[in-house]
C-alpha cells in the first residue's frame, strides 16, 4: 500500500527502519513534504510502507502530520513491504487462465485424453452448456475487472500472483479435466437438474454483476470514501437488506449451480473451499463495516441470511 | 460503553475469576491427558518387548499390539482441539499436519495393507514413535507440574536428532513396500465412468505423500533444532516476520 503522508505544519520528522530502528532520515522544521524515498528507483512509493508503530498499520496517502498523534519531533517506522503488482494485472492473469485452460480440454487438445479422442467433443449437451457457463464467468470477470471494479488498494505483494493463480488455474485443470472426460457420466435427474442448474446459476450472475454495478456506484470516480451499501431499484440488490457481502452470497449460489449441473465432485470440492475463502473474507469486511459506521443495518449477517 | 467504575471492577474481577477455574479446569485436563499418554506408550513399548523377548521374532508383533496403538494414537486427534481452543499454544496447522500423518501411517498403511506388516520398517518407525512419544508426553506432563527433570528436557530436545530422521526412513520404507499390494489390489480406488465424475488412485496419491517428506522433513527438523537451540542454550533466534 502506497504511503505519502502531507505534512503541512512545521515539525521535526524522522523516520526509522521497522526492523533494525537505525535513522534512514531526519528533517526539521517540515513545512509541506510528502514523505517517500526516492533514492532507489526499486523502492517506488507502491512498496513503502510508513507507520506510527513498528508492528502497526500503515499510514494513509491522505494522512495529514497535524492530526496525527505524534509530538514536536514525530517518528515513523518504514517498512519495505517488497514487490508489489497491481490488482488488476492479477486478477486479468488469474481469470484468463481458467478461460482457456477449460477451453483447451473441452476441445479435447493432444496429450490429455487417449489419442482417438483428440479435437473430438462430448456427445453430452450438458457438456456444451457448461462450458458456455464457465467461459461466460471468467469472461464477465475479466470485463468487471477492466470496467466495473474500483480498487481501493492499486497493488498487492508480487507472490500473491503465483498462490492466486495455481489456486485458480489447477481448480480450472482439475474440474474441466472430468467434465470433458469421454467417460463423463451427465446428471442422475437429467434434463429437470439440468434446467434447475441453469436457472439458478443465471440468476446468481445476473444478482453477482447488480452488486457489482452497486458497489461501483457508491464510490465517485478517484475517491476512495467508504459508505454503507443498500439497496437499489434493482431487486437483486435487496438482498442488501439481509447481507454485507451479498456479491460472495450470489458467487457461493453460482458454483452450486454449476456443481449440480455437472454433478461434478472436483466442482463441489471448488464450491466449498471458495465459499470458505469468502466467508473469511465477508466476516471481516462486515466486522470493519460494524467498526466503521456506528448505525450500520444490525439485521444483516456476512455472507448468509441470518446464518453466518 | 457508559458504565460506572464499581460496575466495571466487579465484572473484571468475575471475568478474572472465570479465567483463572477455566485454567485451572484445562491444566488439569492436560495433566490428566498426559499421563494417561506417557502410560499408554508405556505400554505399548512393554507389549513390544514382551512380545519380542518370548517369540524371539518381530512377525506378528505388529498385531499383538496393533489395537492399542490405534487407540492412542487416534486419540492423539485431541491434541489439535486442545491448540485450536487455545489451552497449549502451538499452531493448530503443525499439530494437525503431525496427528494426521502418524493417523495416516496407522490406518491407511499398516493397519489395511496385511502384507506390509511383518516389514522390518514397521518395527523401526514404531520403535522410534515409542520413544519419541514417551518422550514427549513425560516433557508435558513434568512441565505441567512445574518439576520437569533436566534429562526429561534434555532426552525431548536432543533425542530427534537421531530418531525424527531413523523415523522417517521406517515410515518411507514401509510406504514403498506397500506400493506393489496397493496397485494389485486398487484399494481405497475409484475410477471412471462413476456418478460423482472423479477418479482417484490410490497408488499415485502415495508416491506424492513420499515425495512431499522431501520439502516437509527438513522443515519441521529444522524448526525443532531452532526450537532446541532456544531451549538449551537460551540463543535469542530472530524469525523471519512477514
Amino acid at each position: 500500500m502506497r504511503s505519502t503522508p502531507m505534512i503541512y505544519c512545521r515539525r521535526s520528522v524522522e523516520i526509522l527502519d521497522a526492523k533494525t530502528k537505525d535513522k534512514l532520515c531526519f528533517l526539521d522544521k517540515v513545512r509541506t513534504y510528502t514523505i517517500s524515498f526516492h533514492h532507489d528507483p526499486q523502492w517506488y512509493p507502491a512498496r513503502q510502507s510508513i507507520r506510527l508503530d513498528p508492528k502497526g498499520k500503515s499510514l494513509k496517502d491522505e494522512d495529514v502530520l497535524q492530526h496525527l498523534p505524534v509530538g514536536t519531533t514525530a517518528t515513523f517506522y518504514f517498512r519495505d513491504l517488497g514487490a508489489q503488482i497491481s490488482w488488476v494485472t492479477v486478477f486479468l492473469t488469474e481469470y484468463t487462465g481458467p478461460l482457456v485452460i477449460y477451453l483447451m480440454f473441452y476441445f479435447r487438445v493432444p496429450f490429455i485424453y487417449a489419442p482417438k479422442y483428440d479435437f473430438t467433443t462430448s456427445k453430452h449437451w450438458v457438456v456444451h452448456l457448461a462450458c458456455m457457463c464457465h467461459s461466460f464467468h471468467y469472461v464477465k470477470r475479466l470485463l468487471e475487472t477492466l470496467f466495473v471494479h474500483r480498487f481501493s488498494h492499486g497493488t498487492m505483494p508480487l507472490r500473491n500472483i503465483f498462490k492466486n493463480c495455481t489456486y485458480y488455474w489447477g481448480f480450472a485443470a482439475w474440474m474441466a479435466y472430468y467434465i470433458n472426460h469421454p467417460l463423463y457420466t451427465p446428471p442422475i435427474y437429467g434434463e429437470q437438474q439440468i434446467r434447475l442448474a441453469l436457472i439458478v446459476f443465471l440468476f446468481c450472475q445476473i444478482g453477482n454483476f447488480s452488486i457489482h454495478v452497486a458497489l461501483r456506484n457508491l464510490r465517485p470516480p478517484g475517491s476512495k470514501t467508504r459508505k454503507i451499501p443498500y439497496p437499489t431499484k434493482n431487486p437483486f440488490t435487496w438482498i442488501f437488506l439481509l447481507v454485507s457481502c451479498p456479491n460472495y452470497t450470489y458467487e457461493l449460489g453460482s458454483w452450486l449451480g454449476f456443481t449440480l449441473m455437472t454433478q461434478c465432485l472436483p466442482v463441489a470440492f471448488f464450491t466449498l473451499v471458495g465459499f470458505i475463502q469468502m466467508t473469511v473474507w465477508a466476516k471481516g469486511k462486515h466486522r470493519s463495516y460494524l467498526k466503521e459506521f456506528r448505525d450500520y443495518p444490525p439485521l444483516r449477517s456476512p455472507i448468509l441470511p441470518f446464518v453466518l | 460503553m457508559a458504565s460506572s467504575e464499581d460496575d466495571g471492577t466487579v465484572e473484571e474481577k468475575e471475568n478474572n475469576n472465570k479465567k483463572r477455574t477455566k485454567s485451572a479446569v484445562a491444566t488439569a485436563w492436560l495433566t490428566f491427558y498426559n499421563i494417561a499418554m506417557t502410560a499408554g506408550w508405556l505400554v505399548l513399548a512393554m507389549a513390544m518387548m514382551r512380545f519380542y523377548i518370548q517369540k524371539g521374532t518381530h512377525k506378528g508383533l505388529y498385531r499383538s499390539i496393533a489395537r492399542t496403538l490405534k487407540f492412542f494414537q487416534t486419540f492423539a486427534l485431541v491434541e489439535v482441539g486442545h491448540c485450536a481452543i487455545g489451552i497449549v499454544r502451538t499452531s493448530v496447522i503443525v499439530t494437525g499436519v503431525q496427528v494426521c500423518s502418524r493417523i495416516f501411517m496407522v490406518w491407511f498403511i499398516t493397519n489395511s495393507i496385511r502384507q506390509i506388516q511383518s516389514e522390518e520398517s514397521v518395527i523401526l518407525f514404531l520403535v522410534v514413535w515409542t520413544m519419541t512419544e514417551i518422550t514427549r508426553y513425560s516433557y508435558y506432563t513434568f512441565s505441567l507440574l512445574h518439576h520437569l527433570p533436566y534429562f526429561i528436557k534434555w532426552a525431548r530436545y536432543n533425542l530427534f536428532i537421531i530418531l525424527y530422521p531413523l523415523g522417517v526412513i521406517g515410515e518411507l520404507m514401509t510406504i514403498y513396500a506397500a506400493l506393489p499390494f496397493v496397485r494389485r489390489s486398487g484399494m481405497y480406488s475409484m475410477r471412471l465412468p462413476n456418478m460423482y465424475n472423479v477418479s482417484f488412485d490410490y497408488y499415485y496419491c502415495l508416491i506424492i505423500v513420499m515425495l512431499s517428506y522431501i520439502p516437509l522433513f527438513p522443515q519441521l527438523y529444522f524448526h525443532m533444532l531452532r526450537q532446541r537451540r532456544r531451549v538449551l542454550h537460551g540463543e535469542v533466534i530472530v524469525e523471519k516476520d512477514d
